[in-house]
């Protein structure tokens, strides 16, 4: 997927639900075009770096960043205030992003194999940590790129951006067992290719199916 | 307990946010395989949390593109309320006339049986 030569640190990703995007969500509820355009401009790179996380094509990305702020725009009347903005996006965004891999798998016969604030979740609290995220960050992202869209959408959202399992499941339509279980069977492969030399049990290899 | 039956656990509850139960984590205080495998998912949902944090770097016209899809959507929308508008006028008028219609009918059968009433008494 690639995503590491482009990217960039943003110290705004996340906190698009500032005073001042409330401000702009309240307006463009209220029929601001204007307000609801510089959501656009704000939020643009968030949404598209997540679609592309999701479909892992740029081409697609595109497509699915134009859906999702569209069904945003004409949804906007059922955005509950509580919520961040940024938050909702990522739920219309993983929706978009699931119709449009599935749409895509029945054009092109595709064969698809089928929060977590942890301990520590400041990236740069520290030099070791730094280094160590550097180091294992490439591998990572690798490894996120060969997991089987279904199981890579589950990762991504829910321990990348945080959703709950409850909106994963809501938004990719499935079960929350179901995506509980390939949160576990993504989490398991990912450390599988990541730390290849302690992966010895309960592998599952690059056959792994999403359920 | 064996080290694959508290597998599937480890990756939860290095997130922090779930508790082994009680047996997984008997033998995880006791396994340092398994406190290996939950320090390497630790140290993983670290770096994925990280990743966030980073965006690409979409061109002008992506942006320039979805604000005119949003236009478009816009105007469409502004051009169904008008007509919708226009339909709500429409039917209202037409009521309006039934209704007019319906009491000037009623206005004339209502003289007609009072000049029939006269004629008779």
């Amino acid at each position: 997927m690639g995503l590491a030569r482009n990217a960039h640190p943003s110290p705004e990703v996340g906190t698009s639900g500032s005073a001042e995007v409330a401000d702009l969500v309240d307006a463009a509820r209220q029929g601001d075009q204007r307000a609801f355009d510089e959501l656009v401009r704000r939020t643009y790179a968030e949404t598209y770096t997540l679609a592309f996380r999701l479909v892992g094509s740029e081409e697609d990305a595109r497509d699915v960043t134009q859906e999702a702020y569209l069904r945003a725009y004409r949804g906007l009347g059922r955005f509950r205030g509580e919520a961040q903005f940024s938050t909702w996006m990522y739920r219309i965004t993983a929706n978009c992003a699931a119709t449009h891999l599935g749409r895509r798998r029945r054009h092109r016969h595709d064969v698809l194999h089928d929060d977590v604030p942890v301990a520590d979740d400041s990236p740069a609290s520290s030099p070791e940590l730094r280094a160590e995220a550097g180091e294992l960050r490439h591998r990572l992202v690798d490894a996120v790129d060969e997991l089987p869209p279904k199981l890579r959408a589950v990762v991504v959202l829910r321990d990348v951006y945080d959703l709950s399992h409850e909106a994963i499941a809501a938004e990719l339509g499935i079960s929350e067992s179901a995506a509980k279980v390939r949160l576990h069977r993504a989490r398991r492969q990912l450390r599988n290719e990541v730390f290849p030399a302690d992966a010895g049990r309960g592998r599952t290899g690059r056959s792994a199916r999403a359920v | 307990m064996r080290c694959e039956q508290v597998a599937d656990q480890l990756a939860d509850a290095a997130t922090g946010q779930v508790l082994l139960e009680e047996a997984a984590a008997e033998h995880v205080g006791t396994c340092l395989r398994c406190q290996a495998e939950m320090a390497q998912y630790r140290r993983m949902l670290r770096v994925l949390r990280a990743l966030r944090t980073e965006v690409l770097e979409p061109s002008p016209s992506q942006v320039a593109d979805v604000l005119a899809a949003l236009s478009a959507a816009g105007e469409q929308r502004a051009v169904d309320g008008l007509l919708r508008g226009r339909r709500v006028v429409y039917v209202g008028g037409l009521a309006a006339a039934a209704a007019t219609a319906a009491a000037g009918g009623a206005l004339v059968l209502a003289s007609r049986s009072r000049r029939r009433v006269g004629l008779a008494s």
